[in-house]
């Protein structure tokens, strides 16, 4: 068995969000999760639809940012579509998380005068209230996992509006950071630990989160890669290591 | 049949202070840069910007043109991926933000396009985009059951707007157009929810040559959205206009640097901006030619 870096299993980790998700389309918005999006392909999830983030489908699982033979055409318009039509698990990266999922990616500070502007809320807002969506945080700390966001951009579960039909399909599934896999079955949706990556302890998920973490203690070991997801990733999808580049150990 | 063609400065003369403009593109990419060149050399101020915002936005706000911005996102799309001058707007508080979904935005200019007052659309909703709105956003709920209950939806507005203004890589001097990209992006909705439709090319064909050249499918504007035609070669740069060039990388690196400082920046404008099209084009072919030179200077100086 060969040693497997923390990038490594935090790419299966991201792959891992994808098992059993059948013929949908997942759009990676960062390098890891790209790099879980391949892995999963190649291996438990060979139906997903990837593209190479421009608007071609592609038939091949090549290496990051080389070319390989396409399958489709998914322009943005037909992602708005797809989005809404809910067959798609989208993983996009946060400035800040709360305890129940909100995400902001916007700016930091007031709306209409802030202190530091970002993207904008994208498709966040139309994301999450669709279909499945995950984050990757690749510094877990304080900063990002705030008491609350400043600009709702992803919805959290605490938005949900029970009486409100149009809220059916929010589905804020998973976040995956460089310490563990969380999800959002703690009491009332809040955050919950699913597992640690190798190595870390539960003290050091608490000292670097703003809220309780829910089941911390109880938490399992993040899986290692196996060796043929190890050559997968070393040989095939990421030949020039940007995986190190966005994880924090 | 009617020759649309006219220049660039000549184009910009309908616009006033005070308009709502649409600016097709996404991001950096096939966008109207040449049109938002113009914009900069007149008085124009206080618009309102509708945009799948990039350096377009950027550029306006440099300029203080900007009054509000109705867009779901402003990104340079690669490294620095930050737009400095919307930041600017935006930490200054010089602009007002209708800040919104991407699938949003498209809603809107679809209800413009079809003459709706506003379409259904669940994005929005438990997001900060309604705070963003203020009053101007409202929700609508549905008259069909759906699961026992009715959905409240974001009834999105039509963004009609007074002006768009939109980039293709071949067309005719009519307004028949193509894209031989890889993405439409919503070009096409831009100019159908406009009184004022304003399109600039990489090469003007005549019709035939036109319909030779590209499958049909690629024709994504036809001479009913266009009332006036500029040939534009290199009309997108800095941002992509593939296949006919790629995103000039070393340039828009260049553009968000020059905004670190006043000085910088007034030698950008003085370089770039102060003087016509043709002469951005000669600075820009300087700035490659320069570039070349180095890179082989340095390359011969370490062998």
């Amino acid at each position: 068995m060969t040693s497997a870096t923390r990038a490594e299993v935090c790419a299966v980790a991201c792959a891992e969000l994808f098992r059993d998700a059948g013929e949908i389309m997942v759009s990676p918005m960062t390098t890891i999760v790209s790099i879980g999006a391949r892995l999963a392909r190649l291996t438990f999830s060979p139906d997903i639809l990837l593209t190479d983030g421009e608007a071609r489908l592609l038939a091949d699982t090549p290496a990051l940012g080389a070319a390989g033979a396409i399958e489709g055409w998914m322009p943005f318009g037909r992602v708005f579509e797809t989005l809404a039509w809910g067959r798609r698990h989208v993983v996009m990266g946060a400035n800040q998380i709360d305890r129940y999922g909100n995400q902001n990616l916007s700016a930091f500070g007031p709306l209409q005068h802030p202190t530091r502007q970002m993207f904008g809320v994208r498709g966040a807002p139309g994301n999450t209230i669709n279909h499945a969506t995950s984050y990757w945080v690749g510094n877990h700390s304080k900063r990002v996992f705030g008491d609350s966001v400043d600009i709702v951009s992803g919805i959290g579960w605490d938005k949900v509006d029970v009486d409100n039909p149009a809220y059916r399909f929010v589905n804020v599934y998973r976040v995956v950071t460089n310490l563990g896999v969380f999800d959002f079955n703690g009491p009332d949706h809040q955050m919950r630990a699913v597992s640690l990556h190798p190595g870390v302890e539960a003290d050091q998920v608490a000292d670097n989160t703003s809220f309780e973490v829910h089941d911390l203690a109880s938490a399992a070991i993040t899986r290692l890669p196996t060796d043929d997801e190890l050559t997968l990733i070393h040989d095939t999808i990421d030949p020039k290591s940007l995986r190190d580049k966005e994880v924090k150990v | 049949m009617s020759d649309k063609r006219t220049t660039l400065d000549e184009a910009v003369t309908s616009i006033e202070s005070g308009m709502t403009i649409g600016i097709g593109g996404w991001g950096s990419r096939r966008k109207p840069m040449a049109f938002v060149r113009a914009l900069l050399r007149t008085n124009v101020t206080d618009l309102t910007v509708v945009s799948y915002g990039g350096p377009d936005i950027g550029l306006l706000c440099s300029a203080g043109k900007v009054k509000r911005a109705y867009y779901g996102f402003v990104s340079l799309d690669s490294p620095p991926f930050y737009d400095p001058w919307f930041a600017k707007a935006r930490t200054t508080g010089a602009i007002e933000a209708r800040e919104m979904d991407e699938g949003m935005l498209r809603c809107g200019l679809q209800a413009a396009a079809q003459r709706l007052p506003f379409l259904p659309i669940r994005a929005g909703l438990g997001s900060d985009v309604l705070a963003f709105w203020g009053d101007e956003l409202k929700t609508v709920t549905s008259p069909y059951a759906t699961d026992g209950g009715y959905e409240e939806l974001v009834a999105m507005p039509a963004l009609t707007l007074d002006a768009a203004f939109v980039h293709l890589n071949v067309g005719d001097e009519r307004g028949n157009a193509a894209y031989t990209g890889i993405d439409p992006y919503f070009d096409d909705l831009f100019l159908m929810a406009a009184q004022r439709r304003f399109l600039s090319l990489e090469r003007v064909v005549p019709t035939e040559e036109l319909i030779k050249s590209v499958p049909p499918q690629a024709l994504l504007v036809n001479r009913m959205m266009v009332d006036t035609v500029v040939e534009a070669p290199n009309g997108a740069h800095f941002t992509t206009a593939e296949p006919d060039y790629r995103r000039d990388e070393q340039f828009q690196r260049l553009y968000a640097e020059a905004a670190g400082s006043d000085e910088t920046w007034a030698e950008f404008v003085s370089t770039y901006l102060s003087k016509s099209e043709a002469d951005y084009q000669a600075a820009v072919r300087k700035f490659a030619a320069d570039r070349t030179a180095a890179k082989s200077a340095k390359e011969g100086g370490t062998r």
